[in-house]
């Protein structure tokens, strides 16, 4: 066995010399069909490109957009009350850099497109006040800081980072919606809200509480009680089966009904709690086709061992199948981030609510291809930034395959 | 060796687990009943104290209000369960048609997707990524507020050769109508369906006999197209031509004749075909991809053309992957069709919401809608159960 050659030594096998001609001729212009194939699509391309860019330059005006920055990226959130938006920046620079530090040593890409999150939020803000450009590289800074931070002491900070993950969520609905009357941190009510702030606010509220409703419908799914399976099953199917316009109708019109008389829910969490009984279901679901990867052996062992049924699952069980479906997930925060477009249908200022409630400013009358072009672009951004993220980090950390 | 209970001593039943889950089961369905009891009695005493009681009987009562379009007779004196009715037939109108359109050009742009020509590639990608990362909402709003509604005005209506005028107060395209013969033709018609129907259930048959399967429906559509085009000369001989073209003509400030689209029907079609084509032609694309390599090569290796590899062996494979996403995406387009109301097209739901705000039967008008909702994906569930059990890989 000495007498093999060590692996170094071995050449590689011969690639294909590639030239820019050899490459043009095997892509393009493969045959004759494909010749005229590709000469149709590239003067469609051409002419597409050629429309789009003179139309932005030329024709468009985006007065109806740059006038209005504020209103679309936070609604009528107080500008007295900015430096709380630009404390939450801060804090998830932060928290992004260090977990990026920690957890993503092998996945460098992945690390940058999470970077881009931050920096895309930080020029959200920066159209707020253009001349804080300081602030923009404070949040650089903390995400530089936090990354080489996280990098030098994982061990020691694994642990606070996870908190500061957690207690994000929570920070974040007290930090935006402030405490007293007035004073430091004054309340700021629901109905200020809005703009791409709320449509963020929606999907992450939507998505973290229907996270552990989902997964408990999906173990009442698999459950052996038929009682529990029954009920679990109906919940599903019900709310699978409707259109989301139709719950957030329920919520705002039939909800009110529900309640002992007197008692009134603000309008956004009315909202909130529609998004989150629809977002269970669909979550239910994946979560079960997570449960349903793990291999049998993985529940007899638990049997084996001793383990209860609940410690089965907390323990064995479920780690595994969450771990599969994170991609799944993540999918699945972009189709709630998207149709949080919808409660702009029952009143809410949104970004498109905020949108359509410029439009019908008489100083911005037929505007529309602007400013509809403007809000698509931000929900691209960020749909196609988080879904781009999500597939580097399948394929360098092989999460969802085993 | 037998064990006896006594062996371990009883185990309280408060530890076993048998009447643990029993006990928890109960106490989980008491607890739900007594919540889902206060609700409705909350609901019920609520909806009393504002004087309308739950009840179903409004829906006979006149509506008092227009619908824009309807594809069956309706009045401001019609009921509002015909206002629901033609509500209902929109949706149908508008899905159905959503589905056949989006299920074209999602096949086309997935088959575009796995081109091997990289600019036709591309641009299929660019579309697919474009249209599934923004909300169907924007693209609607957007459709019907700067694309359809700023066509240009009836008398600079933009016209295709006469056969089409766009305007924003709607599209206008030539459209066949029956005539004379058409009584006579209906019947040739019913014929050649039926002829062209067995000839496509002999050629399948012939073709399960032999193993060599012939394009049945292709030799059925031949035989059905044949016999409607000679029969249309017959017909025309014994009672004139069964149909002809109606031409729109503009007759004053409007046009006349011709199939006429309104700009709200357009808005909304249009956004589910483009938009649900996007997710329709991934759906294909991976349940091309899904076949295995070693299949195609095997396919050119027994010497089939490419043509016969794509419908012997790669297509009926990927139906099986294709299937059943398809017809979520196909639910989904229905339920999407509910954003209708944003474009102002008449669908159940949009009619639901105008009976809402003039009659304030909301919660009923919802349960109405729910339900209607609840149906068609409770129909689509049987069809993907019978599917499914029909094609199943039988594992050897």
């Amino acid at each position: 066995m000495t007498s093999l050659t060590p692996a170094k030594d071995i050449m590689p096998p011969p690639t294909e010399r590639s030239t820019v001609l050899g490459w043009m001729k095997k892509n393009l212009f493969g045959s004759i069909g494909d010749t005229i194939l590709t000469f149709v699509a590239g003067g469609f391309l051409l002419w597409l490109i050629y429309a789009i860019v003179k139309w932005i330059f030329t024709t468009a005006q985006w007065a109806a957009v740059t006038d209005n920055l504020q209103l679309y990226m936070k609604g009528q959130y107080p500008a007295s009350e900015d430096w709380r938006l630009w404390l939450l920046m801060f804090l998830l620079a932060l928290v992004v850099g260090l977990a990026w530090g920690i957890f993503l040593k092998r996945a460098e890409a992945v690390g940058w497109v999470l970077l881009i999150i931050p920096v895309v939020l930080a020029l959200w803000l920066i159209s707020l006040h253009r001349e804080a450009w300081w602030k923009f590289l404070v949040v650089d800074v903390l995400a530089i800081l936090g990354y080489f931070l996280g990098k030098r002491y994982p061990r020691k900070l694994a642990r606070p980072t996870y908190i500061l993950i957690l207690l994000y969520m929570p920070l974040t609905i007290l930090i935006v919606r402030g405490l007293g009357e007035n004073g430091f941190m004054k309340l700021v009510p629901t109905n200020l809200w809005g703009g791409l702030l709320l449509s963020l606010l929606l999907a992450i509220f939507g998505i973290v509480f229907s996270f552990p409703i989902g997964v408990l419908l999906a173990l009442g799914r698999q459950s052996k009680m038929p009682a529990l399976k029954m009920l679990s099953v109906i919940y599903i199917e019900l709310i699978r089966g409707v259109p989301l316009i139709t719950l957030l109708f329920m919520g705002q019109l039939m909800l009110p009904f529900f309640l002992p008389a007197g008692i009134t829910i603000d309008r956004v969490i009315r909202a909130t709690v529609a998004i989150i009984m629809f977002a269970a279901a669909y979550m239910a679901e994946n979560v079960r086709g997570g449960l349903q990867s793990i291999p049998k052996g993985q529940y007899e062992a638990a049997d084996v061992v001793g383990l209860s049924g609940w410690q089965k699952m907390v323990f064995i069980i479920l780690p595994q199948a969450l771990r599969a479906v994170i991609p799944v997930l993540v999918g699945q925060f972009i189709g709630l981030f998207k149709d949080t477009s919808l409660v702009a249908l029952v009143g809410l200022l949104d970004l498109l609510g905020i949108a359509r409630g410029i439009l019908a400013n008489p100083n911005y009358i037929g505007r529309q291809l602007e400013v509809f072009a403007f809000i698509a672009m931000i929900y691209w951004v960020f749909s196609y930034g988080m879904s781009y993220a999500s597939g580097r980090l399948e394929t360098s950390l092989g999460v969802g395959e085993r | 060796m037998t064990f006896k209970k006594s062996d371990h001593g009883a185990v309280p039943f408060w530890r076993d687990e048998r009447y643990l889950q029993i006990i928890a089961q109960v106490v989980v369905v008491a607890a739900l009943i007594a919540l889902g009891y206060w609700l409705i009695h909350n609901l019920l005493t609520g909806l009393e104290a504002l004087g309308t009681p739950l009840s179903f009987k409004f829906l006979g009562l006149t509506s008092q209000f227009d619908i824009g379009e309807s594809m069956i007779e309706y009045s401001r004196n019609s009921t509002y369960t015909q206002a629901l009715l033609v509500g209902l037939l929109n949706t149908i109108k508008v899905s159905f048609l959503g589905i056949v359109f989006a299920t074209i050009f999602g096949i086309i742009v997935g088959i575009a997707r796995l081109s091997k020509n990289w600019l036709v590639n591309k641009l299929a990608a660019i579309y697919v990524e474009t249209l599934r990362n923004i909300p169907l909402l924007v693209f609607l709003i957007f459709l019907s507020t700067s694309v359809f509604h700023k066509l240009p005005r009836v008398k600079d209506a933009l016209s295709a050769w006469g056969w089409a005028f766009l305007t924003n107060r709607g599209i206008y395209v030539v459209w066949p109508r029956p005539s004379g013969g058409w009584d006579v033709y209906k019947w040739f018609l019913l014929g050649a369906f039926i002829i062209g129907f067995i000839v496509a259930a002999i050629k399948f048959r012939e073709g399960k006999k032999t193993g060599r399967m012939p394009l049945y429906w292709l030799w059925g559509f031949a035989v059905f197209a044949l016999v409607a085009a000679i029969s249309w000369f017959i017909a025309q001989f014994m009672a004139g031509p069964p149909m002809y073209l109606d031409f729109p003509t503009l007759q004053g400030r409007n046009f006349k004749g011709g199939q006429s689209l309104t700009p709200e029907f357009m808005a909304i079609f249009t956004g589910l075909v483009v938009y649900t084509s996007a997710f329709i032609a991934e759906v294909v694309r991976a349940g091309i991809q899904s076949v295995s390599k070693g299949q195609r090569e095997a396919a050119t290796a027994v010497g089939l053309s490419g043509f016969q590899t794509m419908r012997l062996v790669i297509f009926p494979q990927a139906m099986r992957v294709i299937i059943p996403p398809m017809t979520s995406q196909y639910l989904n387009l229905t339920k999407n069709s509910s954003l209708a109301i944003a474009v102002g097209y008449p669908d159940l739901f949009a009619v639901g919401s105008t009976i809402i705000n003039q009659a304030g039967r909301a919660v009923e008008i919802i349960l109405v809608t729910m339900g209607v909702y609840l149906t068609f994906s409770l129909l689509t569930a049987v069809f993907m159960n019978w599917y499914n059990k029909h094609t199943q890989l039988v594992e050897r």
